[in-house]
């Protein structure tokens, strides 16, 4: 009798607090539409993350700080008919994720990351008269802008960087996994190589994860140990295991320079060795996506909308470029870099993005 | 008597604290818990929509649940629900996509290949077990990863992208009938399937030579062997059986939920979900229903909950879960707690 008596409190205790929480909801809901009511109507932004969230320290980030930059240049607050974002903790939840913010009334929706192809693709043509953009993936529909970037060009200028840095006439490349835009990455880095010396060997690993930071810190002990001194990582947090590996190699021995170039944003601080004041990143390549998503936010304000476009963003049109946190490359490397930078922008050469133009461009080099 | 009841009164028990623990979590870091959970409800049971896609969050959890809970039966810990469910999920597709067969069949066919291949991912570990008693906890472990650089490289090799094809119709396990009713939600007629799978089980545990014998080498193996029972065929079947299930949840995912596969840079997590569904449900396919319910409502309706007013982060929905989780798994704390609390009375 007493057990029952004892399980009963807690059964009831139990139930109040459930309905508690649901008449708590009708409240909720009336603020709501009286908000709704009195705000004036503003242009609003927002993305869905994929399941990096939005403090991956890489383009999940970057696109919030891109939307964020905008918000403020245009007094918006964050929020409904402002701006916002929400997080995806699975793959399956871009869908719901998009809806929601169908839902909240935004004008221009943003998918971070070719995970979205399909859920972008579904919820586009349910929702004609919504606006959305895909970062790294291309969707064909009227009311969707695709937004690239062409990583081979910054790439390219990292491995005329790396060639002009080494002293061991070897260099590496670590990609994540053998996806087309990681392809980009290491078919620009080869060319930028070959540019300066054709004779430079790149050895290249592809670790297959973006989250196996101990993979990464493999592979780079193994091309640091084939004797090779820079290491150029596109590989998401996999890289930190490259930089891992190179600052221990500098701890055990100050005197042996190796160095590694970041990816996506500025990794400058990921390179600092402690307590020794050296630091191993030569440089980053940088994909403004921030800067993208604040243009193509923009010109949608402006009526302006790209739809059924893909804009690719290059180093004519600052999407990528190199870090130069730390000065670690000297002025007269820059001087070459940016000959490069130039011939580039003008289109006197294309930096190739796949293993095909690659191998055209490096035939070309040869028959010179 | 009471036996019964404890195995219902914990759960729910547990589910209570873990909210309030959840509310006072939430009052802590300056959120509204009101608000929080009412837009937690709402984004479960606000409208068709929610609800669509809550049940479309259930289904694979379901038979996460039931994998693991089968193998439990036998004394086996299967913590390769996830690998196993990876791989059905690719088959599924797979067969969804690249073969053309009539409709119902071409269902039928896709929905036994990702079973079958789920089966074939936990076959080798039972194997290991019975055969050379290998521990069947790093083994499955460590297909998981096996499993999710397979499937990535199969992906890659298939259609040289990241995302494949979609499946045909005659493959797919949506309802158009339920998607317009839904406001075009991803709930799928997979659900009636888990629940099928549900009662399947529960007939084998409860009804058949089968399912007694499994229960017998769980329960006590040398003993089983002694009363002439096959010990290492059984070991096997089970682990046999539980991969079936899990590559059945994967199929939910790749013929119902998403329509295709992907390269993914990390597992899916459902299928370590699906150790908290069973220990909720008390290993019962019955209560693994209810825990699965449980489990897929409040992750799904979590996304809700960092829209305004309440900005709750939908971590906080972890939060509860593992509190959850942590009261159901360690059951002993209720009586201790009761003890406690009546000691007191009496003292007074």
């Amino acid at each position: 009798m007493k057990n029952k008596k004892w399980y009963l409190l807690l059964l009831l205790i139990a139930v109040a607090l459930i309905l508690g929480a649901c008449g708590g909801s009708g409240g909720g809901d009336d603020t709501e539409g009286t908000n709704e009511g009195a705000e004036e109507d503003n242009f609003s932004v927002a993305m869905v993350t994929d399941v990096g969230g939005v403090d991956d320290k890489s383009f999940n980030q970057s696109a919030w700080e891109g939307i964020q930059a905008f918000g403020k240049d245009y007094n918006l607050e964050q929020g409904d008919n402002g701006y916002d974002y929400l997080q995806s903790q699975s793959d399956a939840d871009y869908i719901p994720n998009l809806n929601q913010m169908v839902r909240r009334d935004f004008d221009l929706i943003f998918g971070i990351g070719y995970l979205f192809i399909e859920a972008i693709n579904e919820v586009a043509q349910q929702n004609p008269d919504v606006y959305f953009g895909i970062v790294d993936a291309e969707v064909d529909q009227p009311n969707v802008v695709s937004i690239m970037f062409k990583e081979q060009e910054a790439s390219f200028l990292a491995g005329v960087a790396a060639a002009l840095t080494t002293k061991t006439g070897k260099v590496g490349f670590v990609g994540g996994m053998e996806l087309d835009v990681i392809k980009r990455f290491e078919s620009g880095f080869r060319a930028g190589v070959a540019a300066v010396d054709p004779n430079i060997e790149v050895i290249v690993n592809y670790v297959g994860a973006f989250d196996d930071v101990a993979g990464g810190q493999q592979a780079a002990s193994a091309i640091y140990n084939q004797g090779a001194d820079v290491i150029f990582h596109a590989s998401g947090d996999t890289g930190n295991g490259v930089f891992a590996e190179a600052k221990e190699l500098v701890q055990q021995n100050p005197d042996n320079r190796v160095w590694v170039i970041g990816v996506d944003r500025d990794q400058y601080d990921q390179g600092e060795v402690e307590g020794l004041g050296i630091n191993v990143t030569l440089t980053s390549v940088l994909k403004h996506v921030g800067n993208a998503v604040y243009e193509v936010s923009e010109r949608t304000m402006n009526g302006d909308f790209p739809g059924g476009e893909t804009l690719w963003f290059g180093l004519a049109d600052e999407g990528v470029g190199l870090a130069t946190t730390g000065d670690h490359i000297p002025q007269e490397h820059w001087d070459v870099i940016n000959e490069w930078k130039e011939k580039i922008v003008n289109g006197e050469i294309t930096a190739p993005s796949t293993d095909e133009e690659l191998d055209a461009y490096l035939a070309e080099l040869g028959a010179e | 008597m009471s036996k019964n009841l404890n195995r219902i009164i914990i759960p729910v028990l547990s589910v209570i604290l873990g909210l309030i623990v959840g509310a006072i979590i939430m009052l802590v870091s300056g959120y509204n818990p009101i608000q929080g959970y009412s837009q937690l409800w709402n984004g479960i049971f606000g409208d068709v929509y929610v609800i669509g896609e809550s049940v479309r969050q259930i289904t694979p959890y379901i038979f996460a649940g039931l994998a693991f809970a089968f193998a439990i039966k036998t004394g086996l810990f299967n913590i390769g629900v996830e690998g196993q469910l990876v791989v059905g999920w690719f088959v599924s597709v797979y067969v969804g996509a690249a073969f053309q067969l009539p409709p119902g069949i071409h269902l039928i066919v896709a929905l036994l290949a990702g079973g079958l291949a789920g089966a074939l991912w936990a076959f080798i570990p039972g194997l290991l077990k019975a055969k050379l008693g290998v521990n069947e906890v790093v083994v499955t472990i460590m297909m998981n990863y096996t499993a999710l650089h397979v499937t990535n490289a199969l992906v890659r090799a298939w259609v040289g992208k990241d995302v494949s094809d979609k499946v045909h119709e005659t493959a797919s396990l949506r309802i158009p009938a339920w998607e317009e009713a839904t406001m075009y939600s991803r709930m799928h007629a997979g659900i009636i399937i888990a629940l099928i799978a549900v009662i399947v089980i529960w007939y084998l545990l409860r009804n058949t030579t089968i399912g007694y014998e499994l229960k017998a080498v769980g329960l006590n193996r040398d003993a089983a062997q002694y009363a002439g029972m096959n010990v290492e065929r059984n070991i096997v079947l089970a682990m046999v059986i539980s991969g079936f299930l899990a590559g059945l949840g994967g199929s939910m995912e790749g013929l119902g939920t998403f329509e295709y596969v992907s390269t993914k840079s990390g597992l899916t997590g459902i299928g370590f979900d699906g150790i908290a569904v069973s220990i909720l449900g008390a290993n019962h396919p019955i209560g693994i229903i209810f825990g699965a319910v449980l489990f897929g409502a409040l992750k799904y309706g979590a996304l809700s909950m960092p829209n305004p007013p309440a900005k709750i982060p939908e971590q906080m929905i972890s939060i509860i879960i593992a509190i959850i989780v942590f009261f159901a798994a360690s059951p002993y704390i209720f009586p201790w707690l009761k003890e406690k609390f009546t000691r007191k009375k009496g003292g007074n």
